[in-house]
């Protein structure tokens, strides 16, 4: 082992630490917690995890945020993908002022939108639904779904393009049955960023939703202030945020240096 | 090279529409509040750019931005030479890769507020593992509740564990796409450690690097449920950051106009600086 890799090491123990404090916790009874430190799980209880699969309320937090997420990355990934072809392809009237602005949604502060987007909403009438959410959410993640296959369609030379077209290919078959197939790994990219930024998010989905569409998060805020303070739930329901999260990544595991480098490499 | 095309407009149009809708019609709002006061029931009153004003010349304003100047600054000049050094100190190839960067990619895919808790859980004086290994093992007394400088600490060290992985990942795609050929023409050319990094490894990551620091100062100059979550702003107002003071203004206290004001020059000053950033990076693609 070389002596370097003692960095890397010592930087991943130091990132699972909480969140091997947090399993742990998930798994320990109330009475335990308030009782006093352990390091394990002394009387080890799968109690916290039961009242959360039995409780609709419990588990229609994480179907709501899955729905809303998956809503999300479907209409950023495919609203973004002519775009950034029109981008990396063709230059236009505005091209870079648009795409300049496109990335200033990306600095806004949510804080700043949280009410006019609850006015918004409720006037258009679709307040409380996966799909206000999931449009809420395009605010920040449609520019970023068009930097990042902006960035991976850059890489394919222009000359593919110019050779379909010369075999006759038109420009709707070309671009499902040849482009896309050869940036799909720009594709797996951006709906894994989209995923990402959704599926953290809590301040708009938390503003644009009451009961029918309340995500996981909020539910959790809410226990954590009126439930008393019932620490072995809250950890049990913060561990099951995290698996999602976790399958997600596994998937692009091969693509995340270059993915987080959105394609600029 | 491109070619001219106007029908171009045509692919940009769903994209143009879905966020113009969220981006416009928001920020409309913002600007209406911003210079009109309401004492509730729809009723409205012209008041210029008086909120404006009064926003720029408070002292909580100045305090807050303060705040968030130094958080901001502590989290780049923390996390991206951190980010660097680990990024450097990786494997190449081999098992251990895919390994490294899922684990250190987690963190950024928890829930924000799971990330509040999550810190909260783990910082409890006489529960939590650090709280209770710094107060009963060290004997350092830490309590993030009562002492301003213990909840700086630990903001600033969780946004480190939340964040500097987006640092490490990006330095990494920059350092694998760097030949092979370029480390043996240096090692033939007898160079140093530091001048491999100085001539080789540094230009090769200056892209990705610029988009890191570019995101880095986007998200924590905005942050807020993280910090919320975990000290709600306090102890008093020792943590209450920009969007922190804002969402107590906006939603706490119900005053729509100056919540607005400091909206848009919030807005503003984030606009500013990184498209600062932007031009650097616009510049380098020219050259």
């Amino acid at each position: 082992m070389q002596k370097r890799s003692i960095i890397p090491i010592v930087y991943i123990l130091f990132l699972m630490l909480p969140i091997y404090w947090l399993v742990a916790m998930s798994f320990k009874t109330t009475n335990e917690i308030l009782s006093g430190f352990s390091l394990f799980p002394q009387t080890f209880t799968l109690e916290n995890y039961v009242t959360i699969f039995t409780d609709p309320t419990w588990y229609w937090g994480y179907i709501n945020s899955i729905l809303y997420v998956s809503i999300n990355t479907v209409i950023s990934v495919a609203v973004a993908l002519p775009a950034a072809y029109a981008f990396s392809r063709y230059r236009f009237l505005g091209d870079k002022q648009l795409f300049f602005w496109l990335l200033t949604n990306r600095m806004a502060p949510a804080a700043v939108f949280a009410l006019p987007f609850f006015q918004l909403y409720s006037a258009v009438g679709i307040f409380d639904t996966h799909l206000a959410v999931a449009l809420a959410h395009c605010l920040f993640n449609i520019p970023l779904a068009v930097w990042i296959l902006e960035g991976f369609m850059g890489g394919i030379p222009k000359e593919l393009d110019e050779t379909a077209y010369v075999d006759g290919y038109s420009f709707p078959r070309f671009f499902g049955t040849i482009f896309i197939p050869s940036i799909k790994a720009g594709v797996g990219v951006a709906a894994f960023f989209c995923f990402m930024f959704s599926w953290v998010e809590l301040l708009l989905a938390k503003t644009l939703t009451a009961v029918a569409a309340k995500p996981i998060a909020a539910t959790m805020t809410k226990t954590a202030s009126s439930a008393g303070y019932e620490l072995g739930l809250l950890a049990a329901a913060g561990t099951l945020t995290i698996i999602p999260g976790a399958i997600v990544i596994w998937f692009v595991r091969n693509y995340i240096a270059k993915g987080f480098a959105m394609g600029r490499v | 090279m491109k070619t001219e095309n106007q029908k171009a407009w045509f692919f940009v149009l769903p994209v143009l529409v879905l966020v113009a809708f969220n981006a416009l019609i928001p920020m409309m709002t913002v600007v209406n509040y911003s210079v009109q006061e309401t004492f509730g029931d729809n009723v409205f009153f012209w008041q210029g750019l008086d909120w404006f004003e009064q926003i720029l010349r408070s002292d909580r304003f100045h305090a807050a931005l303060g705040r968030q100047f130094l958080f901001t600054f502590l989290i780049l000049i923390i996390e991206v030479p951190l980010g660097i050094i680990i990024a450097l100190s990786m494997p190449r190839k081999g098992f251990w890769v895919p390994v490294c960067l899922v684990t250190m990619a987690l963190p950024m895919l928890i829930p924000w507020n799971v990330v509040g808790a999550m810190w909260n859980i783990f910082t409890l004086p006489d529960i939590g593992l650090l709280g209770y290994f710094l107060n009963h093992v060290l004997g350092i007394s830490y309590d993030m509740t009562q002492n301003p400088l213990a909840a700086w600490v630990t903001i600033v060290t969780m946004d480190v564990w939340h964040w500097t992985s987006l640092v490490v990942l990006l330095a990494y795609a920059g350092l694998v796409s760097i030949p092979d050929a370029y480390y043996q023409a240096a090692k033939i050319d007898g160079a140093s450690n530091w001048a491999v990094f100085r001539f080789i490894q540094l230009p090769k990551m200056k892209t990705v690097l610029t988009i890191a620091i570019l995101l880095r100062f986007m998200d924590s100059f905005n942050i807020y449920t993280e910090p919320f979550v975990l000290t709600g702003g306090g102890p008093g107002n020792s943590t209450t950051l920009l969007s922190i003071d804002l969402v107590k203004i906006a939603l706490g206290q119900f005053d729509l106009g100056p919540a607005a004001a400091m909206s848009l020059i919030y807005f503003a000053i984030t606009l500013l600086v990184s498209w600062l950033f932007y031009t650097l990076m616009t510049k380098d693609d020219l050259n």
